[in-house]
């Protein structure tokens, strides 16, 4: 891979360390952005690198920022999306656990750009391990003068907290997340208004993804245009592509936006597992519509994903063998999101419960002719029909399965009836 | 019953509020500080956190049962979380989460009579490449198979 300045997520045993980090380079761009930029400058530059968001809807950073209202005397908050439930996906993990201080070294980036004083890490319960490491970097770095009052000697300060989820997929929704700071259930909010003019508390706030606010110092230590030339025009950089499932080398690779799938899968990950072939592939987390061998060209970025139907989304891609039946897969989707679907929105409670029962049926033998039609019957009910992108996202995989996967499928049920 | 807490405990909430622009913000790490201690929340604790963050005592029983990891019932010396989503699950997750439940006498979702083990299958932990992957308490395991589960096993006390 390329250079350790570089590179998201380092080597070497104690690269988490505040020695370490410096000896990268480490908190020069903020501290040269903090002494002799404007915040609006900020903004501009990371609006100038085309860096995209993270997390998975893949909004351009830099105009998030810029959305912030800048009168007005209401705190404004930074939230880091931390919370990483998106199955598939283990990328934020890596770069927390390796590299928390390039995390803290954005947020301030981001928090002077954007005039906040207070930043959240908003991080998954299961990740106490690494919100502990994380609170000790944040230790290191205000012994330092790096966060607290007066950051670099400028006249900027800026309180960083972590706070822990409970286990909540649906608090990976920026608008649950907020309610959950707040210390309420994560019930995602009605939008609008947005969280850029009415966040958490009511500030306005912005919420970006572990590894968007990562990327960030990259920029300003290697320039926006070094950073847009790392990926594609309009969506810049490098991404860390979790690769799991059936493939012979599962891990994280770190690589240019725009990498095709297949070479992800082959040149990287090593190939289909021993003895397999590849019968579908998720290609951004298991919201993600399922890819068909035959659609591994694909490029990987937003808009070449949005072309095949599916999505880039957290870019963590799921290899499934053609061993496994194609029910598993359909069970374990629909299974999951009536688990984690909040339960305000009709359509995505009862859709998500009822497709999941349906899918059970099915893989304990027992479908029925019409099931595949209900099951689309349920998942179009739900597309476009809630609060939050959570209908959408429970919906898409299950209509790409039925679609894709219908003959399989239908040869499943049918097995089940003979054996009754 | 009267409800306390250590002292430690005590401290670190103190910290906590007064970092939190609104101290009923509080209300989850202070959950978690009053579970990490007792093991769970208790309807007691409920009320004592209630008055402690100028909530009422429904407004944290709506927060309790929204989120999994937060328990009204204790749990087991160690809990065991088992990963069962889609990379777990193509790493053979199923046989994990049958075979803990055979060597542990008790289903998923349940806790040993000798109150030793809880054992709990769960959605993506996000150690995918790791899969199967489990977690002991705060720690993680993977990939794990039945031989290291056992050996894991063997390695708490």
């Amino acid at each position: 891979m390329t250079d350790i300045q570089a590179a998201l997520i380092p080597t070497g045993e104690n690269s988490f360390r505040l020695e370490a980090y410096l000896g990268r380079g480490g908190y020069e761009a903020a501290r040269t952005a903090l002494l002799t930029r404007k915040p609006q400058e900020v903004i501009e530059e990371v609006k100038k690198a085309n860096l995209r968001g993270r997390g998975g809807a893949g909004f351009p950073a830099g105009s998030k920022w810029a959305f912030v209202p800048q009168a007005g005397d209401q705190p404004r908050y930074l939230c880091v999306n931390a919370d990483e439930g998106e199955p598939g996906t283990f990328k934020d993990r890596a770069i927390m656990t390796r590299d928390p201080h390039l995390l803290l070294e954005g947020i301030i980036l981001a928090s002077y750009a954007v005039g906040v004083h207070t930043a959240f890490i908003y991080i998954r319960a299961e990740y106490e391990s690494i919100a502990r490491r994380i609170e000790a970097a944040i230790d290191e770095a205000r012994r330092k003068g790096f966060l607290g009052k007066g950051i670099f000697g400028s006249g900027f300060d800026l309180e960083v907290l972590v706070h822990r989820g409970a286990g909540s997929y649906i608090c990976g929704e920026e608008t649950a997340l907020l309610e959950s700071i707040e210390g309420k259930r994560g019930w995602p909010r009605l939008k609008p208004p947005f969280p850029a003019s009415v966040g958490l508390f009511r500030g306005p706030t912005v919420i970006n993804n572990v590894e968007t606010i990562a990327n960030v110092p990259l920029i300003f230590r290697h320039g926006a245009e070094w950073f847009a030339g790392r990926g594609l025009p309009r969506d810049g950089g490098m991404r860390l592509f979790g690769v799991s499932g059936a493939v012979k080398k599962p891990g994280l690779y770190e690589l240019p936006v725009g990498t095709p799938l297949r070479t992800i899968i082959y040149d990287w990950a090593g190939g289909p597992a021993e003895g397999q072939g590849i019968k579908a592939v998720v290609p951004g987390g298991l919201s993600a519509p399922l890819l068909t061998p035959g659609e591994l060209d694909v490029p990987m970025d937003h808009e070449s994903l949005a072309r095949a139907r599916s999505m880039l989304g957290s870019a963590g891609i799921i290899v499934i063998g053609d061993r496994t039946p194609i029910i598993d897969i359909l069970r374990i989707v629909a299974r999951f999101y009536a688990h984690e679907s909040c339960g305000q929105c009709t359509p995505c409670r009862i859709g998500t419960t009822w497709i999941g029962k349906i899918a059970d049926r099915i893989g304990a033998g027992g479908g029925a002719a019409g099931d595949l039609d209900l099951i689309r019957h349920l998942a179009e009910g739900m597309k476009g029909r809630t609060l939050c992108p959570m209908g959408d996202a429970a919906a898409f995989p299950v209509l790409s399965i039925v679609e894709k996967f219908g003959v399989e499928l239908g040869e499943t049920i049918s097995r089940g009836a003979e054996g009754r | 019953m009267i409800f306390s807490l250590s002292a430690g405990s005590l401290k670190r909430i103190e910290e906590l509020v007064r970092r939190y622009p609104k101290k009923e913000a509080a209300l989850l790490p202070v959950l978690h500080i009053v579970q990490r201690e007792k093991g769970y929340i208790s309807p007691e604790a409920e009320e004592w956190v209630a008055a402690t963050l100028g909530l009422s005592p429904l407004q944290v029983r709506e927060v309790l049962s929204f989120y999994t990891l937060l328990r009204r019932k204790p749990a087991g010396k160690y809990v065991i979380q088992v990963c069962r989503n889609i990379s777990c699950f193509l790493a053979g997750a199923e046989e994990i989460v049958k075979h803990l439940e055979a060597k542990l006498g008790v289903p998923a979702g349940e806790t040993t009579p000798d109150g030793k083990y809880t054992l709990v299958a769960v959605e993506c932990l996000g150690n995918c490449d790791h899969a199967p992957c489990l977690m002991v308490n705060d720690d993680d395991y993977g990939p794990v198979s039945r031989d290291k589960v056992d050996a894991i096993l063997k390695g708490l006390s």
